[in-house]
């Protein structure tokens, strides 16, 4: 029997660029460029694991954004995922955590699933709830933020490294597993996966397709409200030393003038 | 006045710090009822009433231990359910986010994560967050629903504030979702004597540019001249110089400390993301182009190897 996979994805705007938000307080994402989060790549990479370690198993990619968020589909295809849904509907844009997991909830019953995975946290939003959040919606075991992860007889075992203690967890198939970056490097799409993401299927689904009403998502929708976003002064430039033998002492002089020692 | 319920954190009932900062929080907002759970909870009370808790809330079972979050979820929705409170806040650990969030899908709420400040507003608390590696101050509100709202450590004064803190009993019944997820092994974190990284008032971190897990003790030995704790970057991580439990940044343990000392550390967006909302940041890298140097209160460019070990001599002499 088949292990069906879903790899839920999302699309970001570069970490490295000048993000912003816009005037109706939700991200800016026509200054920057956007990608797949790199957390994300994590999910993929042991999705693909998992699958290679099953006799037959196929890896569906799923994204809840805007048109270009298809990007972050084929990146995900071209690593080697089998086909991809892409959720976009105008009345999306805005949607707090609690809509995007309602969309992401429904498209996954709809897709049929054995086993979710995501990443540990986007890498705008930065949330790290959504994992969890998708789990209760789904009705399915949590096995959440591994940093090492095995699927073996319909069961999902896993590492996960906590504050306190390290855990060793286990749950039976249909569960929600969540990776870190600890999982295992993510590996680069070859040309041949590249090619081959081309003819990859991506379907395209809207809110009428999962039984939404417009209401539950978008900004109008939202659990939450933003009311103000202000860019945080620069900081004041610092005072800067080349350390000419008294580095350290003069280190200590502005330690102490702080109070700190 | 209104109740607002706080999910305690506590090791065998060792209260953490961000948990009484919590109660400073919600006493802005109404009058705090603790949660607390497992080994220990009673033992939180004394502490948890000396900081302004009205009333301690607590439960213990084997649940708690043998599966992951979800029976903790049970208890504080039997909680929420007994107080019906203004509010729900729970420190911004990754379980604690977690059981938040499960909580809000559970209530109907909205959720605010990692707020690093809470006042009370005509329309329910506002919280203050940090967005894009701390580039942006928002001000967010939960607008449907009892906000559920997760607050990072050092985001408020601890204070004492005695109220009655009476200890009472909380009855949950486990749903058939709690026995889910099972723990089958823990291994406890050796504790190194240092401060916890989240909650210390001083951090002192390195990077790729101490060179060598035998190079770590040079950091190690200036956090200890200030009683501080002990960070790394994730490339210092990554080559095995360092535990991953000691990561600072986007990825590992976000600190807002009142000093953050970074040595051979280069600076990156994702390491920015766990500590630009220090209050005080010094570095010391050899390269003066080094883009920590753009957050610095005070910078020194130069060797760590020289630098470092001068200044924690210079800080032992000083304080004798
Ligand atoms: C700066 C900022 C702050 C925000 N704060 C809040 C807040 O306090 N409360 C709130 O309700 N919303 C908030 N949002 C909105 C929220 O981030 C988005 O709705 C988001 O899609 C869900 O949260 P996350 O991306 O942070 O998820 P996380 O929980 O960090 O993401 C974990 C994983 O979920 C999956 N995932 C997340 N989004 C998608 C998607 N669209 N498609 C496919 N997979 C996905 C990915 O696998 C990801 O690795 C905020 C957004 C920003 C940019
Ligand atoms: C999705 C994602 C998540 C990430 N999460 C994190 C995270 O949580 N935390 C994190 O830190 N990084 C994270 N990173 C990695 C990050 O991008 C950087 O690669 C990393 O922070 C670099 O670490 P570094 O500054 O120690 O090393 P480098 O960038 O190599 O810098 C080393 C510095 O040391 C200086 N140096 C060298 N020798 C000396 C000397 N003798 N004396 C003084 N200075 C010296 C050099 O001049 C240089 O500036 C993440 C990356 C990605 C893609």
């Amino acid at each position: 029997m088949s292990l069906r996979i879903v790899v839920c994805v999302k699309y970001v705007p570069d970490a490295t660029g000048d993000r912003q938000f816009t005037e109706d307080l939700t991200v800016n994402r026509d200054d920057v460029d956007g990608l797949l989060s790199e957390l994300d790549e994590y999910a993929v990479e042991q999705a693909l694991q998992i699958a290679e370690e099953a006799d037959d198993a196929e890896i569906t990619v799923l994204t809840v954004g805007p048109e270009d968020a298809k990007d972050a589909l084929r990146k995900a295809l071209s690593m080697g995922a089998d086909k991809a849904i892409h959720v976009e509907d105008d009345d999306l844009h805005g949607s707090d955590v609690m809509g995007t997991s309602l969309v992401l909830a429904k498209a996954i019953e709809k897709a049929g699933y054995d086993l979710v995975i995501t990443g540990m946290a986007s890498t705008d939003g930065t949330m790290g709830v959504l994992p969890a959040i998708l789990a209760e919606r789904l009705g399915v075991p949590q096995v959440t933020l591994l940093s090492e992860v095995k699927v073996e007889d319909g069961t999902v075992t896993g590492r996960r490294d906590g504050d306190t203690a390290s855990e060793q967890l286990e749950a039976s198939l249909p569960a929600l597993v969540s990776v870190t970056d600890q999982s295992g490097e993510a590996r680069y799409p070859s040309f041949k996966g590249i090619m081959a993401a081309k003819k990859k299927p991506v379907e395209s689904w809207d809110l009428s397709d999962l039984d939404l009403e417009s209401d539950e998502v978008g900004l109008e929708g939202s659990w939450t409200a933003v009311d103000s976003a202000a860019q945080r002064p620069a900081r004041t430039a610092g005072t800067i030393v080349k350390d000419e033998g008294e580095g350290g002492k003069q280190l200590a002089e502005f330690l102490a003038g702080q109070k700190f020692i | 006045m209104a109740e607002v319920l706080v999910y305690v954190d506590h090791v065998d009932g060792a209260v953490r710090k961000p948990t009484l900062e919590l109660l400073t929080l919600a006493r802005r907002i109404g009058e705090p009822v603790a949660v607390a759970l497992g080994a220990g909870a009673e033992a939180t009370a004394a502490v948890l009433a000396e900081h302004g808790a009205v009333k301690v809330l607590t439960a213990d079972a084997p649940e708690f231990t043998e599966y992951l979050v979800v029976p903790k979820v049970d208890a504080l929705q039997a909680a929420y359910d007994a107080v019906s409170p203004a509010a729900v806040l729970v420190p911004s650990s990754a379980e604690g986010k977690e059981i938040a969030a499960r909580l809000a899908v559970r209530i109907g709420s909205g959720i605010i994560t990692d707020a690093t400040d809470l006042e009370a507003g005509d329309e329910g608390p506002v919280a203050t967050q940090a967005a894009f590696a701390a580039s942006f101050t928002t001000k967010s509100r939960v607008s449907k629903g009892t906000p559920v709202i997760t607050v990072k450590p050092n985001s408020a004064p601890v204070e004492a504030a005695p109220a009655a803190g009476t200890v009472e009993a909380l009855a949950v019944t486990f749903g058939a979702l709690a026995t889910g997820t099972k723990v089958t092994g823990r291994t406890p974190r050796e504790s190194t004597g240092r401060p916890e990284l989240t909650e210390a008032a001083i951090v002192v971190s390195g990077g790729r540019g101490v060179n060598g897990a035998e190079n770590f003790h040079i950091i190690e030995a200036l956090a200890d001249s200030l009683g501080a704790a002990v960070g790394a970057s994730r490339a210092a991580v990554d080559a095995g110089w360092y535990p991953h439990s000691n990561q600072v940044g986007q990825t590992g343990k976000s600190v807002s400390p009142q000093l953050y000392i970074a040595s051979g550390i280069s600076g990156a967006i994702q390491h920015r993301a766990g500590m630009q909302t220090s209050k005080t940041i010094v570095a010391i890298n050899k390269d003066a182009e080094a883009p920590i140097f753009d957050l610095v209160d005070y910078g020194v460019v130069g060797d760590l190897f020289a630098v470092v070990p001068q200044l924690t001599e210079e800080i032992k002499a000083r304080k004798g």
